[in-house]
């Protein structure tokens, strides 16, 4: 089976529910997505699990999600080439050459409905990704580099983040993978998409991207203090209404800290690289991650 | 009473029970015997209540993560590479 072959399909598909021309869509390396009139079509990653992704399209076609994430156009899953296919209405993608008008306070606002929505009112959901996908990109790691030793370093200094997020969020809805990619708009409004990691966890994780960035001093205060303020004005509950959000955020965001830089590192040395200087940004802020845990240690229990 | 420096008049003042007698001409100030001594007694006494005080409120703490970086790395001056994997970040999985 060649990737043509599986584009040729897809397009097909699209032409039947979206009717017009198919063009593939950039997207992620391990995902095709091609556009065809009003519809997308997704090829989800080599080796998705059908099970659970049948639940996360039940609840995405859900009333109780209407206007937090995207309705498929069918909760129907088809296999085109060993991959699992799904159609979606097409909507605008934020626009990356301008991260600064980004819809910050949206994708917060969206955030917050969805962790608001009580976990009974959905179809059954496994548990929302997030916590499992820092172990898998740590695993691709060699350690053969002083950067990857600190990455290593700083993932063996955290506590058991995974059975945290299961105590944290007592299953609460969450996405799961949320970053300013898994927004378009469509009819006017901002809807989140991408029900992949849709599921019950912490949703304090879906905070953790944009926490992390802050916190490595990537992201501008203020558009952070923006995006925290929206999302708790519109009823959040990853974190406490007011007062200190990092009793919540630090675990998660230190966890994705480690994930993005072992892509980062990982990116770097499949490219033959040194790393830049948002990289190495990430790789400083894992060594702060490994000072500020051991100094977590050193203080005697009572 | 004379300057002994610029020869100009001397006035008097009292404050918290310490005279000083300073200079119309050049400002300075010329202090009487125990003067000295006196402001530095209520000096000492000063810094002991600072030191005696509780310590002030920390400042409330929720702004950025012990962890954080003690300086940010945002601004203009990284160029277009970094734009573009810091881009790259926003928007991937």
């Amino acid at each position: 089976m060649s990737d043509e072959d599986l584009i040729e399909e897809m397009g097909r598909i699209g032409a039947r529910y979206g009717g017009g021309p198919a063009t593939t869509v950039p997207t992620r390396p391990d995902v095709a997505i091609v556009r065809a009139g009003s519809v997308v079509v997704k090829a989800h990653a080599p080796g998705a699990a059908r099970e659970p992704l049948e639940r996360r399209m039940r609840a995405a076609a859900h009333p109780a999600l209407d206007g937090i994430l995207l309705r498929p156009v069918t909760e129907e899953i088809m296999t085109v080439h060993d991959r699992l296919v799904t159609v979606w209405p097409a909507g605008t993608p934020v626009d990356p050459d301008d991260p600064g008008a980004a819809p910050w306070e949206d994708g917060a606002r969206l955030l917050a409905r969805l962790h608001a929505v009580p976990a009974g009112a959905l179809p059954a959901l496994p548990p929302a990704g997030g916590p499992a996908r820092v172990g898998r990109t740590v695993t691709r790691l060699t350690g053969g580099s002083a950067a990857e030793q600190v990455v290593l370093r700083a993932f063996a200094s955290l506590p058991d983040f995974e059975e945290a997020a299961g105590r944290a969020g007592a299953g609460l809805p969450a996405h799961g993978d949320w970053h300013l990619g898994q927004m378009v708009r469509t009819g006017g409004r901002w809807v989140l998409i991408d029900a992949d990691d849709l599921g019950l966890g912490d949703p304090a994780w879906d905070l953790a991207r944009p926490a992390a960035w802050f916190a490595a001093g990537l992201l501008e205060p203020e558009v952070w203090h923006r995006f925290l303020a929206a999302y708790r004005a519109a009823g959040g509950n990853a974190v406490p209404a007011q007062g200190d959000p990092w009793e919540r955020l630090n675990l998660p965001a230190q966890a994705l800290t480690v994930q993005l830089a072992a892509a980062a590192v990982a990116a770097a040395r499949r490219e033959g690289r040194a790393l830049d200087e948002v990289e190495s940004v990430l790789i400083d802020t894992c060594q702060r991650i490994v000072q500020f845990r051991s100094a977590c240690h050193s203080v005697p229990t009572q | 009473m004379q300057c002994p420096k610029c020869r100009g008049n001397m006035r008097t003042y009292e404050r918290n029970g310490v005279h000083i007698d300073q200079c119309d001409g050049c400002r300075g100030i010329f202090l009487d015997y125990g003067e000295l001594e006196t402001l530095t007694r209520m000096e000492s006494q000063w810094s002991q209540q600072q030191h005696a005080a509780p310590p002030p409120p920390p400042p409330p703490a929720h702004g950025a993560p012990g962890w954080g970086a003690p300086a940010p790395h945002y601004g203009g001056h990284y160029g277009h590479h970094r734009q573009r994997s810091w881009v790259g970040m926003l928007f991937s999985t």
